[in-house]
């Protein structure tokens, strides 16, 4: 117990905490009242944001040296695939929405 | 320099919020989609020209050329798959992008695990991370799988549900022990991954097909959670904030589809449903025909039309003929809308996605809970390839497995056409009484096949 109390003394982790409450709350907020139309997309959208894992993949590469091939060889294909969620999964997404556009 | 790197992550996670709040709303969702692609490209560009790493020295310069290749290539892929795909095969390609995405986490894991071995803080998220992205990674592969029909039965292995718990428990158990133990081999790691991969395929194999958007979208929540395991990591900001943003969203998300079908989670993940036939009445009764021509003139003479699409609709590519009946009918002054089920087709919204491709009216789309009630003053209900979602067993047959589900009321409308390729049931593996109705007529054979003929049909009327 008294390590857990521990924990909080780090401004760090409070802080994080906070972040991650607020989060949830911005998160549920943001797709409350979403018209079932845009499940979808919506989806498809949330998809490539999660891309952002590609940022963890190049400070792996970053902070790898270049003696350590196996780690690079990973991290390589850590930064190809997080791309690929990026990269298709926005313009996926506006292939989805492209379709919306109002016509008259 | 650091402190321009966290302002560019803070300029990052705002997009992310503002994306996300614009894509709920059809007028700004395409903005809204850019507005976070543009967010993304300055976080990734922002740590690439000025994160700096702790350790001593410089990087050296092959590293920043790898990671560029890397990028290209997977830009490159990425853009081109994306582009190329057809509307139908849009959710499994949702899918495939997701499981990537968790690849990425659990890779990333593997990576980190051997110099932060010592620490248990690092250990838990490094752990944490790797469990459920490699489980978003091997999920999402089946799921793609399925959804392409390349794996298109529920294989359940026998009593599968004890055997998931059996094997989850086991890997939230090493998980555990890795960090609290301080185990330093990584082998014990590659085991924990392997493991968590088997529970990802076993977890997606024996849902049937009409659940997986459900299963797309938590697994879509997973990979935000993997991210922010991430973001804890590196104490990195954009990571934890879109992740744990991705995350509570995808939840909400996946909790309005189950609504939206009238299935508990549970139900989903642990039910046997959309391959077996259990329950449901017998239903006695026979099935009317109806010819092309037939169609045609009852349509012709009526004054209001509601199209119902369903995934038939989809397979068949007939988006864009259902298009052009529904304008030769406007031109014939008979009023036409299509009810859209929120689960109709294979993803929540996926009807319209692909009826706005064929450049069908939004307006024209109407959503179940407006469209029901106009239903008993309708003339003609055009089902085109939808089957559960128009299946009164719904409303009045409490042993059936979709009873309680909101459906659209079809039955109401003075005549309906339902255009199917054959008797066979849909999704959910039942019978459809609707069929049996005495105002209901079959129009049998492929949805653009059949449609293609009844517009030649109403042309010469």
């Amino acid at each position: 117990m008294e390590k857990i109390i521990a924990l909080f003394e780090d401004p760090g982790v409070l802080q994080m905490i906070y972040i991650i409450v607020l989060m949830i709350f911005v998160g549920v907020e943001v797709i409350g009242h979403v018209p079932a139309v845009l499940h979808t997309p919506l989806m498809s959208g949330a998809n490539a944001i999660h891309g952002v894992v590609i940022i963890g993949a190049i400070l792996v590469m970053l902070n790898t040296g270049m003696e350590n091939v196996p780690a690079l060889v990973l991290g390589f294909l850590a930064v190809v695939l997080g791309t690929l969620n990026v990269v298709g999964g926005f313009v996926v997404t506006d292939r989805m929405l492209e379709m919306f556009k109002k016509k008259k | 320099m650091e402190h321009l790197l966290e302002i560019i992550y803070l300029i990052a996670s705002l997009t992310f919020i503002i994306g996300l709040k614009r894509l709920g709303n059809p007028q700004t969702a395409r903005r809204g989609n850019s507005i976070a692609a543009i967010g993304m490209g300055i976080a990734i560009a922002g740590t690439l020209l000025i994160y700096k790493p702790g350790h001593s020295g410089p990087v050296d310069p092959m590293i920043y050329v790898l990671i560029l290749i890397a990028i290209t290539i997977g830009t490159i892929t990425g853009w081109i798959t994306a582009k190329k795909v057809k509307m139908t095969a849009m959710p499994e390609l949702v899918s495939m992008f997701n499981g990537m995405g968790g690849a990425c986490a659990a890779l990333i894991g593997l990576i980190e695990f051997p110099h932060n071995s010592g620490d248990p803080q690092s250990v838990a998220f490094i752990v944490a991370g790797m469990v459920i992205g490699s489980v978003s990674f091997s999920g999402s592969m089946i799921a793609w799988a399925k959804l392409n029909g390349t794996m298109n039965k529920a294989i359940r292995l026998p009593r599968y549900n004890i055997l998931n718990t059996a094997i989850m428990a086991a890997i939230i158990f090493a998980a555990i022990y890795l960090v609290v133990a301080k185990v330093q081999d990584p082998v014990f790691l590659y085991i924990l991954f392997g493991a968590a991969i088997l529970y990802g395929i076993l977890f997606v194999i024996p849902i049937g097909g009409a659940d997986m958007p459900v299963v797309i979208s938590l697994l879509n929540s997973f990979t935000g959670l993997a991210a922010a395991f991430g973001g804890f990591l590196y104490g990195n900001m954009v990571m934890l904030t879109g992740g744990i943003l991705v995350g509570s969203a995808g939840t909400i998300l996946t909790l309005a589809m189950c609504k939206a079908m009238n299935r508990p989670l549970k139900n989903v993940i642990f039910g046997a449903f959309g391959e077996t036939a259990e329950g449901g009445s017998e239903i006695t009764g026979s099935i009317k025909e109806m010819s092309v021509t037939d169609a045609a003139v009852l349509m012709n003479y009526s004054r209001s039309v509601v199209i119902v699409p369903g995934y038939g609709l989809a397979v068949a590519q007939a988006q864009h003929v259902i298009h052009e009946l529904e304008q030769l009918l406007e031109s014939k002054g008979v009023q036409v809308k299509y009810a859209v089920h929120p689960v109709a087709g294979r993803m929540p919204g996926h009807m319209n996605v692909l009826l706005a491709e064929s450049n069908v009216d939004y307006d024209k789309l109407v959503e179940m809970d407006d469209i029901n009630p106009e239903f008993k003053n309708t003339d003609v209900v055009l089902v085109v390839g939808a089957n559960d979602v128009v299946n009164p067993a719904a409303h009045n047959d409490p042993s059936s497995p979709i009873f309680g589900m909101p459906i659209l009321d079809v039955e109401l409308a003075k005549h309906v056409i339902v255009n199917k390729r054959s008797m066979k049931p849909g999704y959910a593996g039942i019978e459809n009484e609707l069929f049996f109705h005495d105002n209901t007529s079959m129009l049998f054979g492929d949805a653009k096949a059949a449609l293609t003929k009844l517009v030649s049909e109403l042309k010469g009327l």
